[in-house]
């Protein structure tokens, strides 16, 4: 494709040669879309619109309850998105700001830190902010007279969504303020323009396109919102995601459920039409060769840096924190009749892992579990990566065809989970309980991501510097690995972080057939959560711990790789 | 030529020596909460030469649903978990094939509640409201609360956590209940209930692990609609081993739901008389006496020994409440619709 780009402004003339480059570019484009396409069509296209079309139904109009309903679940999802997107911006662009510009001690851990949430399961999360926040969690033990309902409000749905999606924030807004050339902000500043000036006339405007790709995931992510609101919104809050899962499995109404579904497809649609069009007005000049960030100087930076540093310590660290050590911590009393709550250090909670006490036939020995969960999702990167980079490549040259296909990708982040399994169990039926189908599920869910984050960073590559290289002398390979790569090894990155971060948390037993035989642990953390019993919970939280350890782990490592890549790039 | 031959079937001989004889595959479909130890289960796969596959898709509502969808092309020979919540639903949309197992002669005939023999009884279990001890016996002046409608007295004000019935079995099995009780005044009760400050969460997890104080997430309740068997499992998975239960249920009459969960052969299968052997077995004394710790489940088999823990620690009333499955599939959504109408 580069080399077709390259050859067709010489070619301008011929108008023989033109046509034929023309058909070649046309084959291009269609060899770079098979794929990604014929994996919708066939995961996510064919099984929804069987399942829709087999509970469809026009009698849904004429009932009464129907427009109340839609309107009531419209309405709360709408509010609660706006909110929570809102409150996630609040805090995660100053964030984006800091670990873009800022080197400070502990820096790659902070980031580290705020990206564990977005992978862990709801119910993890939740049984994290009861162990902080419940009446009798730590903060309660702490300070005994903060007494106040969380569970069950609407400030827990929006913490909670503020705590799962801030990442998303940070990574691109921060992606996108590395690359920015510095000599732009330092030429405005050099011309007398005020901090407030850089940023109302030249980093806003320029930051636009990654501020809504930004703002586009994340209110999509609380719009579709489906265990949060469950979870800890208790019964009194229902979105969209949530009327729909209560109308297929509880209350069954199917055809009611379609139109649901239908709707939220609709709203999903036009987010990503709307989405595509504004992103698409300007890509940034970047200039990833040097690094951006350096340590706080003035004071101004360093109380900054330092109020936000505690800050999103406190936000993520507390929770967190208090989920582990829930799962060395005992609140038995010693024997039979309990007195006073008595706190012991217990490692029985892991210890009891490793033993199938009752001879189970679904023990899950936690390591097997761990290793089923890194296995799909390092297939789910593997796939998405394959998938998403042919799709970004067609993308960041948008033509025709790319404009129509461009927000249909978007789609299976708004298509209810619930609905969508039932299609896959319809559609594949007993082949649906080959484990080859979780990675599948996960990819699907993690493409969007993949190819929005891949896509700015191609459509960023000057055609010039390709030229250039070419007219040095670089082979196409040779042009590449000098050109695109350092740009695009960023890119990669953080993809393949959301993707790995997305198959992992993913709990996805609604979307599928699980086989006892290949659990994961969110699927082991359920189990166990299932039964009563203080070694249950306790099992519980220790392979919640064991979880959040395994994508802490995940994430530095990606860093490490992500920080000796920057260092490669400096000497070019 | 004659050699040739020899070696021929010689050849064919090895290839087919090679070839190990394939097992047979059942394929079992549950709910999530399933769970057997391995040695009965390789105890009837040795004994008829198959192997056993278990399939399990979210709660016995979910898959239901997913059995009733896939009729046409069954994704399992044998469905587990439909209980007599669900029984006229199943029964309605036609997806069992009719079985009499001869081992229901040692069931009692409370728990055959299908007269077509498509359904047959693997176990029961009573949904009943669970208390913390402690909290009970530390404030001594408060009596138990011994029936329904003490629970809407003002002593007892902000003391319950119960599930939403729309998203929860055991949430549905409280208001089966109410509703058995007090027939069609059954929403004045939930309206006094509702003044008096009864707690609703979305499921027996958040319920028994958040809420209640008498388990590991010690929460500001000290009474959860739980299972009778609850107070059993705190003991087999306390964290130091107890003498005594921290928690009990209060099995007065006319305060429990008694759940019996059926296994049924599901239409299409592959091959009847195995699906019948798996039947069979489930109602085996071997299977329903590793049911109970596996589970938190009661036997049906009257032939079945119950292990020490159940004896001392679980409970079963003597007068459950009493509702047909039938009543069950002709109201349950117009019961859960009036309900949310007025809890919210």
């Amino acid at each position: 494709m580069k080399t077709g780009e390259y050859t067709d402004e010489k070619a301008g003339m011929d108008a023989s040669l033109s046509v034929r480059l023309s058909v070649y570019k046309y084959f291009t484009r269609t060899l770079l879309w098979l794929f990604p396409i014929l994996f919708l069509l066939v995961f996510f296209f064919f099984p929804l619109s069987k399942i829709l079309t087999l509970t469809f139904d026009f009698s849904t109009f004429t009932d009464s309850k129907t427009f109340p309903v839609i309107l009531n679940a419209l309405g709360f999802t709408f509010y609660q998105a706006i909110l929570s997107t809102l409150l996630t911006f609040a805090l995660g662009l100053p964030s984006a700001v800091l670990f873009a510009r800022f080197d400070f001690h502990g820096k790659s851990f902070l980031r580290a830190l705020t990206a564990v949430p977005f992978m862990l399961p709801t119910v993890v999360v939740a049984a994290a902010f009861t162990s902080l926040l419940a009446p009798r969690g730590w903060l309660h033990t702490l300070f005994p007279l903060s007494s106040f309902q969380f569970i069950g409000t609407l400030n827990a749905i929006l913490i909670a969504h503020v705590f799962y999606n801030t990442t998303i924030v940070i990574r691109i807004i921060s992606n996108t303020l590395a690359r920015f050339d510095p000599k732009l902000e330092q030429a405005a500043r050099s011309l007398g323009a005020s901090t407030l000036q850089v940023w109302r006339n030249l980093m806003l405007p320029l930051l636009r396109p990654s501020l809504l790709a930004a703002g586009l995931l994340v209110f999509l992510f609380d719009f579709t919102s489906f265990g949060v609101v469950l979870l800890l919104g208790g019964s009194n809050f229902s979105t969209l995601e949530v009327e729909i899962y209560l109308r297929v499995l509880k209350l069954p109404n199917l055809p009611l459920a379609a139109l649901l579904s239908i709707v939220q497809l609709i709203f999903t649609l036009i987010f990503s039409v709307f989405y595509v069009r504004v992103t698409r007005q300007n890509t940034v000049q970047t200039a990833p060769r040097f690094s951006t960030s350096r340590p706080p100087k003035s004071l101004h930076e360093r109380g900054f840096v330092f109020a936000l540093y505690i800050l999103l310590l406190t936000f993520f660290l507390l929770p967190l924190a208090s989920l582990p050590l829930r799962s060395f911590i005992r609140l038995e009393a010693d024997r039979g009749q309990r007195e006073e709550i008595q706190y012991g250090m217990t490692t029985d909670y892991y210890r009891e892992l490793f033993i199938n006490r009752r001879g189970s036939l679904f023990y899950v020995p936690p390591i097997q579990a761990a290793l089923n969960s890194l296995g799909y999702a390092s297939l789910t990167v593997f796939l998405s990566l394959a998938l998403g980079y042919p799709a970004a490549i067609a993308l960041a040259k948008p033509a025709r065809l790319e404009k129509i296909l461009d927000p249909l990708i978007m789609l299976p982040l708004g298509a209810s989970a619930v609905m969508l399994g039932l299609g896959f169990i319809i559609t594949f039926g007993r082949a649906l309980s080959s484990p080859f189908f979780v990675p599948i599920a996960h990819t699907l869910v993690a493409l969007p991501f993949v190819i929005r984050t891949l896509q700015p960073a191609l459509a960023s590559i000057p055609d010039r510097l390709r030229q250039a290289a070419a007219t040095l002398g670089a082979s196409p390979f040779r042009a590449w690995q000098a050109v695109d790569w350092p740009i695009l090894s960023r890119a990669t990155l953080t993809a393949a972080t959301f993707a790995f971060t997305i198959s992992l948390g993913e709990f996805g037993a609604t979307l599928l057939l699980t086989r006892p035989e290949y659990p994961t642990i969110p699927i082991a953390i359920q189990r166990f959560l299932s039964q009563a019993g203080g070694l249950n919970y306790g099992q519980a939280m220790a392979m919640s711990t064991i979880l959040m350890g395994i994508t802490m782990f995940g994430i530095l490592l990606i860093e490490k790789i992500r920080i000796t890549g920057d260092k490669d790039d400096g000497h070019f | 030529m004659k050699k040739n031959t020899i070696l021929l079937f010689c050849v064919l001989f090895l290839l087919v020596a090679c070839v190990p004889v394939q097992p047979k595959t059942l394929t079992v479909m549950t709910h999530g909460s399933f769970a057997i130890s391995e040695e009965v289960v390789k105890s009837f796969e040795e004994a008829n030469n198959v192997k056993v596959s278990f399939v399990q898709s979210g709660d016995a509502g979910e898959m239901l649903n997913k059995a009733i969808l896939t009729k046409d092309a069954p994704l399992a020979d044998v469905l587990f978990g439909v209980d007599n919540t669900f029984l006229s639903r199943a029964l309605e949309a036609d997806i069992f094939e009719v079985y009499q197992s001869p081992m229901l002669e040692n069931v009692s005939d409370e728990f055959k509640l299908d007269d077509s023999f498509r359904a047959t009884p693997v176990d029961f279990g009573d949904v009943c409201i669970n208390y913390d001890k402690k909290y009970f016996s530390d404030t001594s002046v408060l009596e138990l609360p011994q029936s329904l409608e003490d629970l809407a007295k003002p002593q007892y004000k902000n003391l319950l956590v119960i599930e939403d019935p729309a998203t929860s079995s055991t949430g549905l099995a409280f208001l089966l209940v109410t509703r058995a009780h007090f027939g069609d005044g059954y929403l004045d009760y939930w309206k006094r209930l509702k003044e008096n400050g009864v707690v609703v969460v979305d499921s027996w997890e958040t319920a028994y692990y958040t809420n209640f104080s008498g388990s590991s997430g010690r929460g500001p309740q000290p009474m959860v609609v739980s299972y009778g068997t609850s107070p059993a499992a705190e003991v087999v998975f306390a964290e130091t081993p107890l003498t005594d239960s921290p928690t009990s249920s209060i099995v007065a009459a006319d305060t429990c739901f008694r759940q019996i969960e059926f296994v049924g052969i599901l239409k299409g299968v592959k091959d009847q008389a195995l699906a019948e052997k798996f039947v069979d077995f489930m109602l085996s004394v071997q299977f329903q006496e590793d049911m109970p710790l596996q589970m938190f489940v009661y036997p049906v088999n009257k032939n079945a020994v119950l292990t020490e823990e159940f004896i001392k620690y679980a409970q079963t009333p003597d007068e459950p409440a009493v509702i047909s499955p039938e009543e069950i599939a002709a109201g349950r959504d117009e019961w859960i619709e009036a309900w949310t109408e007025l809890m919210k």
